[in-house]
This record gives structure tokens, sequence and C-alpha cells, in this order.
């Protein structure tokens, strides 16, 4: 069944790739960007650059109003409330390790932080390396058959002891969304922090994290649409009101002399040295596009993309995905087939898919396998992407078997 | 620097390929010529690290010049292994040193499998041989 995307036409790089006879189908490793942020780049950098909340000059002053008006947008985006509750990072993975070092005053010995077993390695191991640090206990909570963390596992395994409960919300290997209200509800019920990983859900869906009630909230802007080196962290004020500084330098200093200083609280106080302003300026203009677009059409969209890469799999012989994915991607495994051969045979065609583990080493050593293939969509693909990616995999099986 | 008869053969084989699917199946073919290793070498001394698939390599030095044997689980990257020793062994250290492996692939029409990217096995294979001639 054909499905176009309307959206195709607004990311000059599908065409670009589609010259290059490549089929990108790695999203879930960086999005493709619109060209709505390519020319909010391109007029940042034509019109003058400056250095955000320091200098009384004119760019200067355009550039810290430009940044914070970013700012807003994604506090309206993702329903947060006060704009001085998001804090802008340089990528998802450093907004954890942020909050690895701002909360680790909170932990101490015989502490539990407790983080799901479908972790991507950038919510986990600042975690594991926390606990470590402390002499605390990573406590992991398993998930079910399907892919899902096992909610009544983890409410024997959440318990009074537990700090921090750290999960995904979109498994980056399974494609599976996670239960999120009752496992944020438990962390509540028992006074732990709570940090979602919104590196995949974000894309693949509007979120409130308002409503959602977590304390902390993280993205990467890459993988929005958006520039890379930006992350954002959104936290509760309270929440925030609990970090400890982390990096120092640049204006998140209030008061310094060469034997003290004291620093501005959230959101400057943890956005040391320069910020990605270019970045936040980008990903600004692609929260605004997105806004421009009809999220109901573009989800629907996906889902029907998501449905027919899942029956193509299914209809293969000797195919095996992993888990039962609701959205964004597949990751699967062929019999007798080693992953690195149908790998090399599908970039032979032009096909982008990822092979490996998927920053995800601890899963794939659970689900016993070394690896996996992983296909993974976004707004601009369309339905002759995957009839590429099946016409090239049955070419590459048929000479592997 | 001249090619061994071995590297020669197989560059004459891979000259004659136009598709991709040839050049598959020939790299499948040049994997079943790799001497097999013995299951106590695959061990982790031996293994090479950098690789999503397994790959163990050993050599030893006779007379001056390098004889390298290795292995993998994977069949296209064992064809890339055996195209690889063709062209590496009987070299001393210093022609070791100077080979230009870019170049080998490329005039087999290979070049794409000696990218920078970390998740390619044969640049870790080829710094394993430098490692160990060095």
């Amino acid at each position: 069944m054909s499905e176009p995307s309307p959206w195709r036409g607004d990311f000059p790089a599908l065409a670009a790739l589609e010259r290059q006879q490549q089929t990108y189908l790695d999203s879930a490793a960086t999005s493709q960007k619109p060209q709505a942020m390519l020319d909010a780049l391109t007029h940042y950098y034509a019109h003058g650059a400056a250095n955000v909340h320091r200098a009384q000059h004119l760019p200067g002053a355009l550039a810290t109003q430009a940044f914070e008006e970013c700012r807003e947008k994604v506090a309206q985006w993702l329903h947060a409330g006060a704009p001085a509750q998001v804090i802008f990072t340089h990528g998802a993975t450093s907004a954890l390790n942020l909050l690895a070092y701002g909360l680790e005053h909170l932990i101490a010995t015989g502490d539990e932080i407790a983080v799901s077993a479908l972790e991507h390695h950038a919510n986990l191991l600042p975690w594991q390396q926390l606990a470590l640090r402390r002499g605390a206990r990573l406590v992991v909570l398993p998930a079910d058959a399907l892919g899902r963390v096992d909610t009544a596992e983890a409410e024997a395994l959440i318990g009074p002891r537990t700090r921090i409960l750290a999960v995904t919300q979109l498994s980056n290997v399974l494609g599976t969304q996670q239960p999120l209200a009752p496992l944020l509800a438990l962390a509540r019920r028992h006074g732990a922090l709570s940090v979602v990983d919104g590196a995949q859900g974000v894309v693949h869906g509007r979120q409130n994290v308002a409503a959602l009630g977590c304390d902390f909230y993280v993205f990467s802007a890459h993988k929005l649409y958006g520039p890379d080196g930006v992350g954002v962290l959104y936290g509760r004020s309270e929440a925030l009101g609990k970090l400890r500084h982390w990096q120092f330098g640049g204006e998140m200093v209030h008061q310094a002399d060469y034997d003290q200083a004291s620093f501005h609280p959230a959101p400057l106080g943890f956005e040391a040295g320069t910020p990605p302003i270019a970045g936040v300026i980008g990903l600004g203009a692609t929260l605004d596009w997105l806004a421009s677009l009809d999220t109901q059409a573009v989800l629907a969209h996906e889902h029907r993309l998501h449905q027919q890469l899942l029956r193509g799999l299914g209809d293969r012989e000797g195919i095996r995905v992993l888990g039962a994915p609701d959205t964004a991607l597949a990751c699967f495994v062929v019999n007798e087939v080693h992953n690195a051969d149908l790998a090399h045979l599908l970039t032979d065609q032009g096909i982008a898919v990822r092979v490996g583990q998927h920053c995800a080493m601890p899963l794939f050593k659970r689900l016993g396998l070394n690896g996996a293939i992983r296909v993974s969509l976004a707004m601009y693909n369309d339905s002759n992407d995957l009839q590429r990616f099946f016409h090239a995999l049955d070419r590459a099986l048929e000479l592997l078997r | 620097m001249s090619l061994s008869p071995e590297a020669a053969e197989a560059a004459e084989r891979f000259a004659a390929c136009g598709s991709w699917e040839a050049r598959a199946r020939l790299l499948m073919q040049e994997g079943d010529r790799l001497a097999p290793l013995a299951p106590e070498e695959r061990n982790d001394a031996n293994r090479v690290h950098g690789c999503e698939s397994l790959v163990w390599l050993v050599g030893e030095p006779r007379e001056g010049r390098w004889y390298f044997r290795a292995g993998t689980d994977a069949r296209l990257l064992r064809g890339l292994l055996a195209l690889l020793l063709a062209r590496v062994n009987g070299l001393d250290s210093q022609a070791l040193a100077a080979l230009d492996l870019q170049q080998w692939f490329a005039s087999l029409g290979l070049q794409r499998q000696l990218t920078p990217s970390r998740s390619n096995g044969l640049n870790a294979v080829l710094q394993r041989i430098k490692a160990l001639a060095g």
C-alpha cells in the first residue's frame, strides 16, 4: 500500500540521499533536518553571531533574546510551564551526566538507584558510576517478554531505599513504550526522584511533562529534527532546587573570588561555558516548524509505516523481531544468518540501517544475542523506502542462504 | 610494491566483477580459502576487539617475513580477511609498515570496507597486524 510522506520535501537531505542512492532508515540514531532549521542556522550566522547573557551590545542582546525565546518554545513544546525549568545542555548524554553528578550528594551508602534493563548506555552508565562512587546499589528493573518494564517486579524492587528512578520512555532497541505512569507513581510513593529518558520518545508523540509527573525529562535535539550538540533537561523547579552545581565557568557564575565563588540557580547556573547558541536557535526553528504541522497526521503516517515494516518482517521466513515494538523502529535477527553479513549486503545496496548492539550491551547479553539489525523510521520516510529495504533484504538473504 | 602471485590472482578475479552481487559471491568464495584456525587459537588473547563480529588473528615471523592466519564467524568478513592476508602474508616488517591497504582494497572495488568508522572490523585487524609486526 502506497504511503507517501507529505513532509519529505521539507527535508532537503532526502533528495540528496536519493541522488546518492541511499535509503535512510536510521533516524533513531539521528534525524535529517527540515529546511526551516537550516534557514535559522544560516540566518543566525549570516546576520551576526554573538555570545549570550554577557554583552550589552546590540548583537549580544539580539542573540540573548533569540536564545531565551527558544527556552520558551521548548517549555511550550513539553508543556513544562515556566521556561526556567528548561536547561540547555550539549546533548541527552550530557544532561543525564549532569543529573548523575548534580544529585550525587543525595546518595548515601546502601541507597538504591533503579534503572530498567532496557536503558541506553547514556541512561545506565551515569547511574552505575554514581552508584559505584557512593557505595549505592544499582537496581535493574527487568522487562517482560514483549520488552516492557514489568510493573509487578518493579513494585517489589522500588522501595524506601530508592533515591532515583531513571527509565526510558521508548526503547531505542525494542521500540516499546514503557509504562511510565505506574513507574513514576511508584517512585513518587517512595519519595524517589524520577528521570525520564525521552531521547526516542520525544520524537514519536507530543509530550506533556506536567501531566507525566516526572521530576526530570531529557532529550536531544538532533533526533527531533534539530541540530546536534544540543540537549534539553527539563526539571520540576523543586527538583531543580536539589541539584548541586556541576560544571563551572562562564555565565553560571554569580560572584567569584580567588578562594570562593557563588553561582546562579537553574537554568543559567547549569549552563557553564558558552552554550550551543546556534544549535538552540536551530532547535527553536524546528519546534516552530513542528508546531505548524498536524501532529495527528504525522503520528498516523508513522504508525502506518511502522505497521508496514512489522508486516513485511513478519511475512518473511526465519526473521525474528525483538520484543513487540509499538512505534518508530524494529530490531531483528535472521536465523542462520550473521548480522554482519546481512548488514554488509544491505549497505552494498544503499540501505542505511544500523547493525550492532545499539548502545545497549547489557540488554543484548540478557537477550542472548550478539547484536541485531535496526530499521528506524521518521516522518520523512515513505512506503517506497520500505519497499527498497525489503527488496534489498530479499536479495541479500537469497545470496546468504 | 609488487603483489604476491596469490594477491595478483585475487585482483584479477575481482577486476572481472561487475555487480555488488558478483562481488559478494566472490567474497564468500574467497572466505572459503581462508585456512581455519584451530579451536584453541580462538582465544581471548588472539581476539581482535573493535569488530562487530568475532575475529581472531595469529601471526608469526619466519625468516624475517610475517605470516598471519585469521578466523571469524561472519562469511563476508572471512572473505575480506582472506584478501587482506593474501596481500600481507610474506612481507617483512618494513614492507608491512609501508603498505597502503586502502589502495589494495580500492583496486578490488572494496574501498568502502576500510572506512574509518569504528564499527569496521577490517581496520581493527590491520591495526593488530601492524602492532604484531611492529
